[in-house]
């Protein structure tokens, strides 16, 4: 249907009018263009949360500030959580899987493209539903409001006691449905990956983005579902006399966290495997040399997805728990330090002796590489039971969390636009503009991050609107600040560069990278049916194979 | 490098916090500046941890930077791709075997600080107090008395010769809390319908501050907290004189009726009086505490008639309304008030 008129938009002269172009935009089941769907939503988001950051970081530039009300404070911390948690990280991740892991096993489309279609549709209704809080929050109350109980939304504070009016509502309905939205795409995943790859692509032959992209949705079916059975839960609470977490009426307001967490913690892999996956493509195509251990690279995936199901109540070391329970929580994640640890060498394997270019992802990857490696040591203090009793909920934990997805996941998928963007748009993006984008936002990151750890030991709570002087904690509140201002002007530069380049970069054609993987095969961008005929695979690498057929890689897999 | 910088504030921090203890501290919430048993034991352990997760950092720091910069394209070099390395399972046994070891050695230090915190049992000389926490206030019982106050905690000092540490039993009244002071104890959460406990034995006297650290609404942020700890006999004194009722005086007898014939009395308790409610914190001994509106405001006569006249001046969004009060009735009130001794 679309497929024929897809293929016309090169030539302008021909090009359909608007309304039928939306329209095909809008109906479309193909997982390139709802990819694409998912990736422009997604920045439409991070936007709202950057400006959300923003103000945020400007009420707290010193002590006793008023640019906002603390009312007006918390929404905003609210809001940013959950709109760079769910309607951010997420759909970016879910765009880059749904664009590539069909591409990338040779298929022609995903397993179920309507289930696609209405997945987007729910996620991004649910997202609008929101950001409609804004005006409708107070519902008969008054006028505009938006929820303010934190992004993980902590029971009785949501009660209907402490959230009188409608923000609370729509916090529970956004992320209901945009939860539905995300286990259909997880089902689609991985019903994909299982039964849609090219012959001779057997699962020891996928692309590791493939596998940890199939990871990823597993994680997503089981971790969704008790945050969407909460959600459900808390609306019976609220309009139906419930007592899940009425702790007036004999409910537990610990029991919220755990099925917040028992969420929250796989969630924060939902978004970190599709990160290590960008990097394990880019990493060795651009040292030149084969993923070092693939074997063991896939077996650390699944160790860390098996493991991330279990560590959810390291998110709770301040509750009360007995020092056995607490002790367990320290063993399981202090557990997944290990495989996390295997990938990071094996990628400093796959660098060494190779012949690395620096090209804009690969700065993006390297950069990764370090942050993630600091991300990590972090969390091993934070997994220290008792050291959480001191950090957790301060600032330290803010900005390893920060480290994790901005540091980590949002690199690497900067990263992921800079080496598909020429495959998605058939046009090269620049690269001096990407270089100035990666410098200005690495300094702005470190700027703010590093920093951001020293008020949490000095004793600096999360989530206060202000806070006294002579605490010490002044001057890094004033760093952090700055340092905010860099990476927005570098998302500046880098949303710039993206428009510039669909419009005026070079034709890019259909391998600018000398890549390994079957999307970089077919032209850029792809046809709508993605391959004249369906390739086939003797290894992991089918491009090094057609342009080394001396020394193809099937000899030694 | 910019990366190095990332790990130098945390060490530096830790570092100078140690080295100013005993003088004039970083921060008066610096956690490594301990100055009580259980945040002695998690500083120990921090250190510990910084220490390993340090070396690992600086060994894996070396290598990655050794490898980014000496792998780089040259320049000189031929077209031809490099060696194709596909893995190496000695190599890939040793990096998971080492960091392994690693973890049993930090997962067995972390279960002994735990055990020692979290299973310490309450000597006969301890002194208890509930803590419950409101929204935006603390409240106090000292258990054996029937001292009732509001955020300003009172501990005696303990000594390894004569330990009185004082056990903390946390509830709480609406939503979550956490009570935190960094240089005293790790944080507890104060969670309804799910009673939490935690101890402190502070060394020396002094002030020691902190806050609410678990979000619990509009003015999470001005949940202070500040702990005197006292020699035993001051302790033992202002235990005396916080039990007996409020001050009686002739002089603002039209303050302490209009206090009395308001809506106040819903909310707040000075025993000796009619004033009974619970709602809000315990004013029998008002003028014995420093801060008011849990370390809004210092508490001088100016701050307390302007946060009787409109509490939100300080704390916009605290649960005390404005009571729409007459300048008269507003002088007579804060008259009375200062009475309470």
């Amino acid at each position: 249907m679309s497929a024929a008129r897809a293929t016309v938009a090169v030539v302008r002269s021909e090009r359909a009018p608007l309304v039928d172009t939306l329209h095909e935009w809008v109906t479309t089941v193909d997982h390139k263009r709802l990819g694409i769907l998912y990736i422009i939503y997604a920045l439409l988001f991070l936007a709202f949360g950057g400006i959300e950051a923003i103000i945020i970081r400007i009420q707290l530039i010193r002590p006793h500030n008023t640019f906002v009300s603390p009312q007006v404070f918390n929404r905003m911390f609210t809001m940013h959580g959950t709109t760079m948690i769910f309607f951010a990280a997420m759909p970016l991740v879910f765009g880059f899987a749904n664009y590539l892991v069909p591409l990338m096993i040779g298929a022609r489309d995903t397993a179920f493209p309507r289930l696609n279609a209405f997945s987007f549709w729910l996620t991004a209704f649910g997202g609008l539903l929101l950001y409609f809080s804004f005006l409708g929050g107070n519902g008969l109350y008054g006028a505009g409001n938006a929820p303010d109980v934190g992004w993980f939304a902590y029971a009785p504070l949501t009660s209907r006691t402490f959230s009188p009016g409608h923000s609370t509502d729509f916090w529970i309905l956004a992320l209901l449905l945009s939860g539905i939205g995300s286990m259909g795409t997880a089902i689609n995943i991985a019903a994909t990956v299982l039964c849609m790859r090219c012959p001779g692509m057997t699962l020891g032959k996928m692309p590791l983005l493939a596998w940890l992209n199939f990871t990823m949705a597993g994680l997503v079916i089981l971790s969704m579902s008790p945050l969407t059975a909460a959600q459900l839960m808390l609306l019976v609470d609220r309009y139906l006399g419930g007592h899940f977490f009425d702790v007036q009426a004999g409910g537990s307001a610990v029991l919220w966290m755990h099925f917040f967490w028992i969420f929250g913690h796989p969630e924060v892999y939902v978004l970190a495997i599709p990160a290590f996956a960008f990097a394990s493509e880019i990493i060795p195509v651009f040292s030149r040399k084969p993923i070092f251990g693939y074997p063991v690279m896939v077996a650390a995936t699944l160790a860390i997805g098996f493991i991330s199901m279990s560590v959810w109540a390291h998110h709770m070391f301040t509750v009360g728990m007995t020092s056995a329970g607490n002790t367990f929580f320290v063993l399981s994640t202090m557990a997944i330090a290990v495989p996390t640890g295997i990938k990071i060498f094996n990628w400093l394997a796959t660098i060494w002796g190779g012949k690395v270019q620096y090209r804009t992802p690969m700065l993006f990857c390297v950069a990764f590489l370090f942050q993630f490696l600091i991300a990590g040591l972090t969390g091993i203090m934070l997994a220290a039971a008792p050291f959480d009793w001191q950090l957790s909920g301060s600032y330290f934990v803010v900005a390893h969390f920060h480290y994790v997805i901005v540091g980590g996941i949002l690199f690497t998928i900067f990263g992921a636009f800079y080496y598909w963007f020429p495959k998605m748009s058939g046009r090269m993006y620049n690269e001096a503009l990407g270089k100035v984008h990666f410098w200005l936002f690495t300094a702005g990151f470190h700027l703010t991050f590093d920093f951001m750890h020293v008020p949490g030991v000095l004793g600096m709570p999360r989530r206060i609107y202000t806070y006294e002087p002579g605490r010490g904690w002044d001057i890094w509140n004033l760093v952090i600040t700055i340092g905010v201002l860099f990476q927005a002007v570098a998302t500046l530069v880098f949303l710039g560069n993206l428009l510039w380049s669909k419009l005026w970069g070079k034709v890019a054609g259909s391998d600018p990278w000398d890549g390994w993987t079957l999307e970089w095969s077919t032209a850029s961008p792809p046809p709508a049916y993605n391959f004249p005929s369906l390739p086939e695979v003797r290894s992991r690498r089918p491009l090094w194979d057609l342009k080394h057929p001396e020394d193809p890689d099937w000899h030694y897999e | 490098m910019r990366i190095l910088k990332s790990a130098v504030p945390i060490f530096c921090t830790a570092a100078a916090a140690r080295a100013n203890s005993a003088g004039e501290p970083l921060s008066p919430t610096n956690i490594f500046a301990p100055a009580s048993t259980p945040a002695d034991t998690i500083s120990g352990l921090s250190l510990l941890v910084l220490t390993i997760t340090g070396a690992m950092f600086v060994i894996v720091l070396c290598l990655l930077l050794w490898a980014v910069v000496k792998f780089r394209e040259k320049a000189g070099a031929g077209p031809g791709e490099p060696a194709q390395v596909y893995g190496s399972t000695q190599v890939e046994l040793a990096w998971t075997v080492i960091p392994v070891l690693i973890v049993t050695i930090l997962l067995l230090a972390t279960a002994r600080a735990i055990a020692s915190i979290q299973n310490a049992i309450p000597p006969p000389g301890a002194v208890e107090v509930s803590v419950i926490g409101h929204q935006y206030w603390w409240e106090y019982h000292y258990k054996k008395s029937n001292v009732v106050t509001a955020n300003e905690l009172h501990v005696p000092v303990s000594s390894p010769v004569h330990p009185t540490p004082t056990f903390l039993s946390l509830f709480s009244a609406d939503t979550d809390h956490s009570f935190w002071v960094p240089r005293l104890a790790g944080k507890t959460d104060l969670i309804p319908n799910h009673p939490n406990s935690m101890w402190i034995d502070p060394r020396e006297t002094g002030v020691y501050l902190g806050q609410c650290s678990q979000y619990c609404g509009v003015q999470h942020a001005k949940m202070l907290l500040r702990v005197y700890v006292q020699t035993r006999d001051e302790f033992d004194r202002w235990l005396e004189q916080q039990s007996g009722p409020a001050a009686a005086s002739d002089s603002t007898i039209e303050g302490r009726r209009t206090f009395e014939s308001t809506a106040c009395v819903n909310c707040h308790t000075i025993r000796g009086s009619t004033a009974t409610g619970t709602f809000g914190p315990d004013l029998t001994h008002l003028m014995s505490r420093e801060t008011i509106g849990a370390g809004a405001a210092l508490n001088t006569p100016a701050n307390l008639r302007r946060w009787i006249q409109d509490p939100s001046a300080f704390k916009p969004g605290c649960l005390m309304p404005a009571m729409g009060l007459s300048d008269s009735q507003l002088d007579a009130i804060t008259a009375y008030m200062e009475t309470l001794r």
